[in-house]
């Protein structure tokens, strides 16, 4: 592993090296096109079944037919939205949340301009969905609802079996970008009633390049990219076999280490939470820390910003990420954050530390021993603290915003 | 990712002035409340002279507004207020050796807590007219308020009038769709619908036209305008050919050859569309264009 504390796999993650080496041959000796007859495909189409019986094992589908390979998490999601909104075209209306990622987020707001209706399931201060409203909306004008399993940015989870399950008796599709869940929680969508599901790569130590699209059998279908008969027709264009080797190598170790996942890296993301709430003041957990992925904390820091941390903890080699609006380069606050009704004041100062099965306790003591010095010396330039605690109410600093 | 310049990194680390001024008699307090910054600035300035002998800041913000921070106190430390508020933000991003455009937001910020720090010291009331939206074209950070209000005051049209005006959309062009979607709204409140077709600069109002030899007149007195300052510099210009919204100068003097030609031009069409209230383009005529590239091989 190279140098450094890598606290980002929320964002992405190492390539397991056992990853590599399984993927390493399709880039050379196994160049043959999958389609073809000869000796040269004929490897390589075995080695994609291989690939497909292991994304089917980890995630619990009944048919390996049912797993569509694609280019990443995005294109999966792109695809689910679409194909329901084509596939049923008399419905028109979307059900989604207010916290999902932008590969949903940006599709809905362009399918609004295109006359689309979508309704928003808005969160509480834990960052939880009202059941109840959600039940309200369902109905036959609803041509898919798509609720992200976990969420990127505190791990809180939502009930997205409860709600498959609820779309179904209501005779609604329903897809969730589970690309957080995999390889962290255990899941058997054959006992569940959801009808698709996106998964990407390289959040569970596969490459960038190459996600899925579980498909239910008998969902009604159609697809993004017409062309070739790959993928059943339903994913046209050569597929990207060293990745797809690599993804069904990444789902079977995933899958043996689902128990330590649970345990040892759950074991040191609490370790690490601790560890800083208990010397710094007035930090807190965001989200809703009793239903979270194992490996996630999300902690807002007061009266500083975020991206300042990055660059100090950075400085150290400890790489994290942050809701601020300063590290997305778009002049904006997390929508999750706001979604949830974090002060601003917190909401910029939230640093995400999302862990892997290759941390070691060593390094968690470092990061624990490198966060208090760095809160403190930012709130010593902030306007907004003095001395050892927050500005008192009456002489609060309060500019004049624009 | 950070594209930060040491110096940048030098102000963060270890910020000068940090921590409010003991006895300020000038104190600003400002922030923007969408991306997160919030400036707190205290001077204390010697009222006979109207010097500032001491800054201090306290900063909620990213790297760059940190070092931002620092770098405005260093600046105006010793400086008269008058000469204070003359200090651009593009002073405060040269004394950092350069801000990454996304962060240049944060040099404004100091300056505006040194206006209002300003006002509080002369018992003024400052008003804040700095208005922040969604950061459409990274390329020259122009971003969605700015864009709306230019494309109101002057009944812009295309992507390419708000290019002209703006710069937003004039480097790698990725957010065309943005601005379209700008325009869009924006004609839609007029009763009106953005039309992808559009030539750049056609209004449809009706303005009286000018005649070829007015047009050339006019493209000539508006050439006189700027001569001055090419001849400061030993160079001139000189209309050549005029056709349509294509207008062919040749640089002459120190202009021909000169590195810095095309920012010139820049300015001269600048000034060119302004005054014929037209969008036009200047060209070097060909032979131009030709000698300069054999002089470069």
């Amino acid at each position: 592993m190279s140098e450094g504390i890598y606290l980002d796999n929320n964002a992405t993650t190492m390539v397991a090296p056992e990853v590599v080496d399984t993927m390493l041959p399709f880039l050379t000796e196994q160049f043959g096109n999958p389609s073809s007859i000869h000796q040269f495909g004929n490897k390589v189409g075995h080695a994609l079944k291989q690939a497909r019986k292991q994304v089917q094992n980890l995630l619990g589908a009944e048919y390996e037919s049912e797993i569509i390979f694609t280019s990443c998490g995005t294109e999966s999601d792109s695809t689910a939205i679409l194909s329901a909104i084509k596939s049923q075209p008399q419905r028109k209306e979307i059900i989604t949340t207010v916290v999902e990622h932008p590969a949903i987020l940006s599709v809905c707001e362009q399918l609004k301009k295109e006359g689309y209706t979508i309704h928003y399931l808005r969160v509480d201060k834990k960052g939880r969905l009202d059941m109840n409203k959600y039940e309200r909306l369902l109905s036959d004008n609803v041509a898919l609802v798509s609720v992200m399993w976990a969420n990127n940015e505190t791990g809180t989870l939502f009930p997205v079996t409860e709600m498959a399950e609820m779309a179904n008796s209501a005779g609604v599709l329903f897809h969730t970008d589970a690309v957080q869940v995999i390889g962290k929680l255990p899941i058997n969508l054959k006992e569940t009633c959801i009808d698709m599901l996106s998964l990407s790569g390289h959040k569970l130590h596969a490459p960038k390049g190459v996600g899925a699209l579980y498909l239910r059998r008998g969902v009604r279908f159609r697809p993004l990219l017409r062309g070739g008969h790959q993928e059943r027709g339903r994913r046209a264009g050569t597929e990207n076999s060293a990745s797809i080797v690599a993804l069904g190598k990444a789902c079977e170790m995933a899958a043996e280490s689902l128990a330590y996942e649970k345990t040892t890296v759950k074991a040191l993301r609490d370790k690490l939470e601790h560890g800083i709430l208990s010397q710094v003041s007035h930090c807190f957990v965001t989200g809703d820390p009793s239903n979270r992925l194992p490996h996630t904390t999300n902690i807002a820091f007061e009266y500083i910003e975020g991206e300042a941390i990055l660059f100090l903890l950075n400085k150290l080699g400890i790489a994290a990420s942050s809701g601020s609006a300063c590290t997305s380069g778009s002049l904006e606050p997390s929508h999750v954050m706001k979604a949830m009704d974090i002060p601003f004041t917190a909401a910029h100062g939230s640093i995400r530390f999302s862990l892997s099965r290759y941390n070691t306790p060593e390094e968690i003591d470092k990061v624990i021993e490198a966060v208090p010095p760095i809160v403190a010396q930012l709130r010593k330039l902030s306007p907004y603290w003095s001395g050892t605690s927050p500005v008192e109410k009456e002489q609060a600093f309060a500019p004049s915003y624009a | 990712m950070w594209d930060y310049s040491e110096k940048v990194k030098e102000h963060f680390y270890n910020p000068h002035n940090a921590g409010a001024v003991e006895d300020a008699n000038a104190v600003g307090e400002v922030g923007s409340l969408s991306c997160g910054d919030a400036l707190l600035l205290t001077l204390k300035v010697e009222p006979e002279t109207n010097t500032i002998i001491a800054a201090g800041f306290q900063t909620f913000g990213c790297t760059s507004a940190i070092a931002s921070s620092s770098a405005l106190t260093d600046i105006i430390k010793g400086m008269s207020l008058d000469q204070a508020l003359t200090v651009s933000n593009q002073d405060i991003a040269d004394y950092l050796d350069g801000l990454p455009p996304e962060k240049m937001h944060c040099s404004v910020m100091g300056r505006e807590a040194l206006q209002a720090a300003i006002a509080n010291y002369r018992g003024e009331k400052w008003q804040n007219d700095h208005e922040e939206g969604a950061l459409i074209c990274k390329c020259f950070a122009v971003d969605a308020v700015m864009i709306e209000q230019t494309i109101r005051d002057n009944n812009l049209r295309t992507v390419e009038d708000v290019s002209n005006y703006t710069k937003a959309g004039g480097g790698c062009s990725s957010c065309h769709e943005g601005i379209e979607e700008i325009l869009t709204k924006v004609l839609a409140e007029q009763g009106e619908s953005f039309n992808p077709e559009a030539v750049a600069g056609e209004k449809p109002k009706p303005k009286p036209k000018l005649t070829n030899l007015q047009r050339i007149k006019l493209i000539e007195k508006l050439l006189e305008d700027i001569r001055p300052n090419l001849q400061r510099d030993r160079g001139d210009v000189e209309l050549i050919e005029v056709n349509g919204k294509y207008i062919y100068l040749k640089m002459t003097g120190a202009c021909a050859g000169c590195q810095m030609a095309a920012t010139t031009l820049g300015g001269i069409q600048q000034h060119l569309v302004e005054g014929l209230g037209e969008f036009v383009r200047v060209l070097l005529p060909i032979e131009e264009l030709q000698r300069r590239a054999a002089m470069r091989a």
